[in-house]
């Protein structure tokens, strides 16, 4: 029971650290989602795959929210003709990248990680879309 | 040294918090309506991961209690596939935003977890097995399939990465 007490003790400790740092981001995250309209994503898009897919990524690192959104805005965006390698990107950088979160991870992670992760994460998410559709379209 | 530490990431957290409110200040004086748009957003949101936050502060408590150095140490030893797997599960299952784990996984760095295997716990969290319906009915069942799979290939991939490139550097 006093070993559960310490754990409880320490974990309130972690998260009095961590609470303004989440507030703040949820604070960011909400003015960004609410500033950048989504007829905003659909005119900077062109039709070159490669091309798209990186602005795909850049665009899905920078927008934060829920992963929900990310599909629902992903579905969208195939619906008004941007090609599904931009989509995929889009949606896998939306997740996987956290720039908003960036100032939290390298806090509490270490810079060294969080600059690391996020650099391979958004060169993952180019090459996940690439892979993705080709299979899509072989299998 | 660590309590310096400690108090100048408290600091930290706290300018940040700051900086972050007078944004909101200076944005109700330039646009109000952008300002009460995104300050009820928050407010939704907030009501929303309430219920994660608990969960995740009860998770942290279990973990504080059962996980220890030691054993994560004998865990982590067992052959390789089977750590990556755990891990992969681990944040396929994981729910809430990616920054609400942050103190638990520099918990987990302190009992001897390396980076590369919260570099794919991070990464594996990005597949949300309850919400497979919403992109199954956007895209298609073959798509969702296949994504996941190759998600799940490069969440292990970025681990390796991680490891080897964080392990070269020192």
């Amino acid at each position: 029971m006093r070993e559960l007490k310490q754990s409880a003790a320490k974990t309130l400790k972690s998260f009095y650290k961590i609470l303004p740092l989440i507030l703040g981001m949820i604070l960011l995250i909400s003015l960004i989602s609410t500033s950048i309209p989504r007829s905003f994503y659909s005119t900077i898009f062109r039709n070159n795959p490669f091309f798209d897919s990186i602005i795909g990524s850049v665009i899905g690192s920078i927008s934060t929210g829920p992963p929900i959104t990310s599909y629902i805005l992903g579905g969208e965006f195939l619906k008004e003709g941007v090609s599904l390698i931009a989509v995929t990107a889009f949606m896998v950088a939306w997740v996987t990248v956290g720039i908003i979160q960036f100032p939290a991870e390298s806090i509490i992670l270490g810079m060294k990680f969080a600059v690391t992760r996020n650099i391979t994460s958004f060169i993952f998410s180019v090459v996940v879309a690439i892979i993705t559709v080709m299979l899509v379209s072989y299998i | 040294m660590k309590n310096k530490y400690r108090s100048r990431q408290i600091n930290v957290s706290w300018y940040f918090l700051i900086a972050v409110i007078l944004v909101y200040i200076i944005l109700a004086f330039i646009n109000f309506s952008l300002f009460s748009s995104s300050l009820k957003f928050f407010f939704n949101l907030i009501i929303k991961i309430v219920p994660i936050f608990i969960l995740i502060l009860i998770l942290m408590v279990i973990t504080n209690y059962f996980i220890t150095p030691k054993l994560i140490t004998r865990y982590f030893k067992a052959p390789g596939i089977k750590k990556w797997l755990f891990v992969v599960i681990a944040g396929i299952l994981s729910t809430g935003p990616i920054y609400m784990w942050y103190p638990l996984l520099a918990e987990l760095k302190e009992k001897g977890i390396n980076y590369g295997f919260i570099a794919t716990f991070l990464y594996s969290r990005a597949i949300k097995i309850w919400l497979l319906p919403v992109i199954i009915f956007y895209f298609s069942l073959k798509y969702v399939i296949i994504l996941t799979i190759v998600m799940i290939v490069f969440s292990t991939i970025q681990g390796i990465t991680i490891n080897k490139i964080l392990t070269s550097d020192r």
